[in-house]
């Protein structure tokens, strides 16, 4: 069965033709793609991070993506409607049918690299959560209003280290603007409209992404200024993730990732 | 004892269809006690002779700190725990709260991580006492 997305209708006109599920099927797997890789990428600091307290908060802060997931992977399961459960969709596709940014794949490099990244994504995705609540999609909505509040925990985390890296010593300050400069070229692809999302953004079920830009660059912005950093200049920019051209970085993670599931198919533990 | 009343996640009890419906709401989405807590209560409506009672996760309208009830709060800082701040402004939610010392009652407190043993919780220690100690942070 083909679950018929159920859509808000505000203003009591009557629906016009419903948007194809497909389209909306990629959408939430995007989604829900970029918040399991960079959840995985964080809970590889688990037991190894600079500190305890640091250790604690990024397997937490990675905890809040990989429930974001969840959600948005069963809901893409019951819009495609083959049976594939939020399991299936993690663990048993391979790294061309995964649509995540290519930030969130990137490795953890130093505890700067991991900071600046976080930083980049979570200021993107707080205001854009913010923005989804008001989808006419009804459970995206649901699950965009669990997240925002979480989100704006991460942003104010990320800040935090950011500003005291950047702040910091010649040593700490070096390495975060490295990263920044070495990840720039990758934040372009948040503001990039795929086409199959063109439809639902017309339908207010996906946010216009380039409506998020402002948001994203006042922050950064400000965190930047008191890092005592640079923003660097927009420059050609890296995008391809979305339709499953990745880095070379992805395969090594999902080779970790899938691994124990793919080794005993259907293991429950 | 805390219930699941107390912290707001039980959303209602209801019977449908002649089955006991039990519906509940996660505090954190990726909090690893919503599958224990949801066996729980499986378990204690078993227990109860309802075997064919169902448990239902709700999301709308998400939890918060503020669906906490006052008997709720106070078990929690009887336990140890500080509770949320119900100051409900932007400025609690980044930061500028005080927190008083579940032990000792001092507000002389400094909060060490964001992130403490679970999600839900801050840690913090107490300056007067010496103590640390966990807060319920407010979402």
């Amino acid at each position: 069965m083909t679950a018929a997305p159920a859509v808000k209708d505000p203003k009591g006109k009557r629906a016009s033709a419903p948007v194809k599920a497909d389209a909306l099927f990629h959408y939430v797997l995007a989604l829900a793609d970029d918040a399991l890789i960079l959840g995985h990428r964080l809970s590889e600091w688990s037991g190894r991070a600079p500190m305890l307290e640091e250790d604690i908060a990024l397997s937490n802060l990675g905890l809040d993506l990989i429930g974001q997931a969840r959600l948005f992977y069963a809901y893409a399961g019951e819009i495609e409607g083959r049976g594939r459960d939020e399991d299936a969709l993690a663990y048993l596709r391979d790294e061309h049918a995964y649509a995540n940014l290519l930030l969130v794949e990137q490795p953890n490099g130093d505890f700067a690299v991991t900071m600046v990244r976080h930083l980049l994504y979570a200021a993107f995705v707080h205001p854009y959560v913010q923005a989804l609540q008001q989808s006419r999609d009804v459970r995206l909505a649901e699950i965009a209003a669990k997240a925002v509040k979480e989100m704006a925990y991460h942003v104010r985390h990320a800040s935090e280290w950011v500003i005291r890296l950047g702040d910091g010593t010649e040593v700490s300050h070096g390495r975060a603007q490295t990263a920044l400069e070495e990840l720039w070229m990758y934040t372009g692809e948040m503001f990039t409209l795929p086409e199959s999302e063109r439809r639902l953004l017309e339908r207010g079920i996906a946010p216009d992404r380039m409506a998020i830009k402002p948001a994203w660059d006042a922050t950064l912005d400000r965190v930047l200024a008191e890092a005592r950093m640079q923003r660097p200049a927009d420059r050609w920019m890296q995008t391809g993730g979305r339709a499953g051209r990745h880095t070379e970085h992805l395969g090594h993670l999902l080779a970790e990732m899938q691994v124990l599931n793919r080794a005993h198919p259907g293991a429950k533990w | 004892m805390l219930t699941l009343e107390d912290l707001g996640v039980l959303r209602g009890v209801e019977r449908r269809e002649g089955r006991i419906l039990v519906r509940l709401t996660p505090t954190y989405i990726g909090c690893p006690a919503t599958l224990a807590i949801q066996l729980a209560v499986e378990a204690a409506l078993a227990e109860a002779g309802l075997a064919d009672a169902r448990v239902e996760t709700v999301l709308s309208p998400p939890w918060s700190t503020d669906q906490m009830s006052e008997a709720g709060r106070r078990k929690l800082e009887a336990f140890g725990i500080a509770p949320p701040n119900q100051d409900r402004s932007p400025r609690a939610l980044f930061g500028q709260d005080t927190v008083a010392c579940p032990k000792c009652g001092s507000t002389a407190t400094v909060k060490i991580s964001e992130f403490g043993s679970t999600a839900c919780k801050a840690l913090w220690r107490c300056e007067a006492c010496a103590e640390p100690f966990d807060y319920f942070k407010c979402i």
